[in-house]
């Protein structure tokens, strides 16, 4: 990866700029909102106590949904059982989830009126309480599990099936396998899944606080909130802002220098059979991960849809012209994504191991604070335009820069892989640019893009971070509808518009998957 | 020959040119201006006689509309700030941007007098826990509440107005002794919400006994579900008071128009659309009384509020008490 064969060319800079355009507009943002204010009181010692509350739990969050992630992702990868498709697919279903639908699946299951309680009592045992450190690490891995297991999923899809054919001609056994291959596979995918966990988690808000139990759960974008809203100390909005970044920049350094970029060699792209796996030991071991995680992230999704189904009938209208503008929305960030995706990743392999600094201003973009981001832009348009006419492309916009590290970190491993494979013999063919892209990239990078588009388009369709400076009543988008209607005490439509989102987003996420899977067998 | 056409179809897609009637834009928060909110019918009802077009502009909930103001400055397009409350008056005044009412009595019916020179009042409730009418032991004051075992949700009150009406109506109801209340209420308290949907859902889903709502909540049910289920509360100790009010933004551009509002806003057409839209009380009594069903909800019988400059005093005096109580 070291030795270039041919110079960086001008493909190289354009990625490279379009990374730094992520980590610019955030603290293009900040500053704005750092300046249009009086200097405030700087740091409380209550915002220090948000700092290690939000540090430690999005810590063990991300800790936990990995190591979950692994079992079940290598069970995955080595069963194929009929349905597995479409339970790979419904297992990502809690990523993309609005964080409000979320606690109410959870709650239907874990809360103190839900099943598992209902059980506890029938045996006669004291109930459990979700409320507090536990309940915010438990919805946390619910949301996170399902994109830790989908990217570990996608780095044992990426082990050529000759490794195991050759695994099994040396008549190797499963630990023999884990050894030589699968454990060089996870230490190589197990540092970035880790990270871009640990800080999604860190700017976690509602789900902290509402999950946790009272003011201990407070986190930094609590904080930033309660800056913005209540104190309006813009300047400690932006600091805390600041802050929240620098922890994540301290965990990209810690974790991106383990990421190693050694590649498998090349394969034919082969089916993969697996005969170390064929013991009934295995075969049990591996059933009872994927019906407890089946059990785990299945059960209040079925509760958000047992509640919502009899309302989708009735919705009002104004729910399905907000589902068309949400669409919209979607669509556009996920042209969006995906062109930057490709822009940054084939910069990001080019420039070698200087190229994680690009993922590294990429993932820039969770962590920054969807407030700070929004009430920033907000002062930097409204001089210049009506800031309601730009909700929507502004929405867009933000959610496309948010999803952008998820999908890097999709299609990042793969094309290193590609590129360390047959990019030495691409380079003595003088195989370069767009002729490089089509015939050996692309072809090769279907299945990670597919996804990548997948996520981008059900995640623009479920956040709502930014919008609602901008909101004006003619453009709200079906979370803000999902909101509205709790607001108005319409429980029961509210429940029947997140189905409905769930169910877009669902159906949008399987499309753009698919579409990346439609030749490949597994 | 074309061209008379393209002018026209140009006119008409600059319907404010072709029509030149002024517009009144009015800020106001989120759920006021959706189908189910006052919105649509207060439009209707003010365009009828305004000869103006009435523009609402939505921006989150009270505390985000005075943020947003607060950004914009005097550069605003606002002609008049609807949905701020008592709470958030004091920060608002002192932004200077708003200008008097100018008016020597409103005819107001609010269970407290109003004097204040800037801010109209237009609607009002009491904060109170609501809980399911078949609820066993309901208490009746905090004490009470601390002392039992019933569960609630409350909501914060760094991210929430009823949250911070909540810390108010303790402090108002014991003063010094609030931290011995909060600490009594601290094993009752099942979570803690950022705002007043999570925290309701949360009390429709089963998951508390009671709820920090208001003494009107029951009455959505009773008279847009036909359930009778739900009911508030009475404490002895008095509610909590929240008033909404509006106010003219200094630097409109149609002051006339924004004070023809302000007008409007508490006269009969306005008033009788807030009880089943907002579910709160009129500021002023419409001529045909209150709907049915509001007749049975709890009276208080003292209202708690503070005058909006101690309000803002008192905040983080007992915003500390509160974090401190609930940390343990």
């Amino acid at each position: 990866m070291a030795d270039r064969a041919q110079p960086l060319g001008p493909g190289v800079w354009v990625g490279v700029f379009a990374a730094a355009t992520i980590p610019a507009l955030i603290l293009l943002t900040a500053a704005a909102v750092a300046t249009s204010a009086d200097v405030g009181r700087g740091l409380a010692p209550s915002d220090w106590a948000a700092i290690r509350f939000t540090v430690w739990q999005a810590f063990l969050s991300a800790v936990l949904s990995v190591a979950l992630a692994v079992p079940v992702s290598r069970a995955l990868a080595r069963r194929r059982f009929r349905g597995r498709g479409v339970l790979v697919t419904l297992l990502g279903a809690p990523f993309l989830l609005p964080v409000i639908v979320a606690i109410f699946g959870l709650l239907a299951i874990f809360g103190r009126g839900g099943v598992l309680n209902a059980g506890l009592d029938l045996l006669g045992l004291p109930p459990v309480s979700i409320y507090g450190l536990h309940g915010v690490v438990l919805a946390h891995v619910f949301f996170n599990l399902p994109l830790a297991t989908r990217l570990i999923l996608q780095g044992w899809q990426d082990v050529p099936a000759e490794r195991f054919r050759l695994a099994a001609t040396l008549d190797m056994d499963a630990s023999a396998v884990n050894r030589h291959l699968e454990r060089p596979m996870l230490m190589r995918v197990l540092p970035g899944a880790f990270l871009v966990i640990f800080v999604i988690c860190t700017t976690s808000f509602a789900v902290a606080l509402t999950l946790g139990g009272g003011p201990r759960a407070t986190t930094i974008e609590l904080a930033i909130y309660q800056a913005l809203r209540f104190e309006f100390d813009l300047s400690r909005a932006a600091l805390l802002s600041v802050v929240q970044l620098a922890i994540t920049g301290v965990a990209a350094f810690l974790a991106l220098r383990y990421i190693h970029a050694d590649g498998f060699g090349a394969g034919r792209d082969r089916i993969v059979q697996r005969w170390d796996a064929r013991s009934r030991s295995l075969k049990v071991q591996d059933t009872v991960w994927i019906a407890l995680a089946a059990l785990f992230l299945l059960l209040p999704l079925v509760a958000a849809v047992v509640r919502g189904a009899p309302a989708l009938t009735t919705l009002p209208a104004s729910v399905w012209y907000a589902t068309l503008r949400s669409l919209g929305v979607a669509l556009a960030s996920t042209a969006f994504v995906v062109a930057m995706t490709l822009l940054i990743a084939t910069a990001s392999v080019r420039l070698g191991t200087r190229g994680r600094l690009l993922e590294t201003a990429a993932l820039s973009a969770i962590a920054a604070s969807p407030l700070v981001v929004g009430t920033g832009l907000f002062i930097l348009i409204h001089p210049v335009a009506d800031p309601a006419r730009l909700a929507l492309p502004v929405t867009a916009l933000v959610n496309g820069f948010v999803t952008l590290p998820f999908a890097l970190r999709a299609v990042l491993p793969a094309l290193r892989m590609i590129e360390a494979d047959y990019g030495r013999l691409a380079d003595t063919l003088g195989l370069t640019g767009w002729a490089r892209l089509r015939l050996l990239v692309l072809p090769r990078l279907r299945r990670p893009l597919g996804f990548a588009a997948g996520l981008a388009a059900a995640l623009s369709m479920g956040d709502l971070g930014v919008i609602a400076l901008f909101a004006d009543p003619n453009s709200a988008t079906l979370p803000m509808q999902v909101y509205r209607l709790m607001g108005a005490y319409r429980t029961n439509d509210a429940a029947g518009a997140a189905l409905l989102l769930l169910i877009v987003s669902l159906v949008l996420f399987w499309i753009f998957d698919r579409g990346g899977r439609s030749d490949a067998h597994t | 020959m074309r061209y008379p056409i393209l002018v026209a179809g140009l006119l008409a897609s600059f319907p404010a040119i072709a029509q030149e009637k002024p517009i009144l834009s009015v800020y106001t928060y989120d759920s006021f201006i959706t189908e189910w909110g006052p919105g649509p019918a207060v439009e209707a009802a003010f365009e009828e006689t305004c000869g103006c077009d009435l523009q609402f502009v939505a921006a989150g909930d009270g505390a985000a509309l005075l943020a947003r103001l607060k950004l914009e400055g005097a550069r605003s397009d606002a002609d008049i700030v609807l949905g701020l409350d008592t709470n958030l008056m004091q920060a608002a005044r002192e932004t200077g941007l708003f200008a008097p009412h100018g008016r020597e009595d409103l005819p107001l019916d609010l269970p407290v007098t109003w004097s204040d020179d800037t801010f109209v009042p237009f609607d009002w409730g009491y904060f109170a826990f609501v809980h399911n009418a078949d609820m066993a032991d309901v208490p009746g004051d905090f004490r009470s509440l601390g002392a039992s075992d019933a569960t609630i949700v409350i909501q914060d009150p760094r991210s929430s107005t009823p949250g911070l009406g909540l810390l108010l109506w303790v402090k108002a109801a014991y003063g010094d002794d609030a931290p011995s209340i909060w600490e009594a209420l601290a094993d009752n308290i099942v979570t803690v919400t950022p705002g007043w949907s999570e925290a309701y859902g949360l009390f429709l889903e089963g998951e508390a006994d009671m709820v920090l709502s208001y003494t009107t909540s029951p009455a959505y049910h009773l008279i847009a579900e036909e359930d009778a289920s739900k009911t508030a509360a009475l404490f002895s100790e008095g509610h909590y008071m929240q008033i909404e009010v509006a106010a003219k933004l200094a630097a409109s551009d149609q002051p006339d128009l924004a004070d023809a509002f302000l007008d409007f806003m508490v006269s009969d057409a306005f008033q009788t659309v807030i009880p089943k839209t907002n579910w709160m009380y009129p500021a002023v009594v419409p001529e045909g009384g209150m709907p049915g069903g509001f007749d049975t909800l709890i009276q208080p019988d003292r209202a708690l509020i503070y005058p909006a400059d101690e309000a803002a005093a008192l905040r983080d005096k007992a915003l500390d008490e509160w974090l401190t109580a609930l940390s343990r």
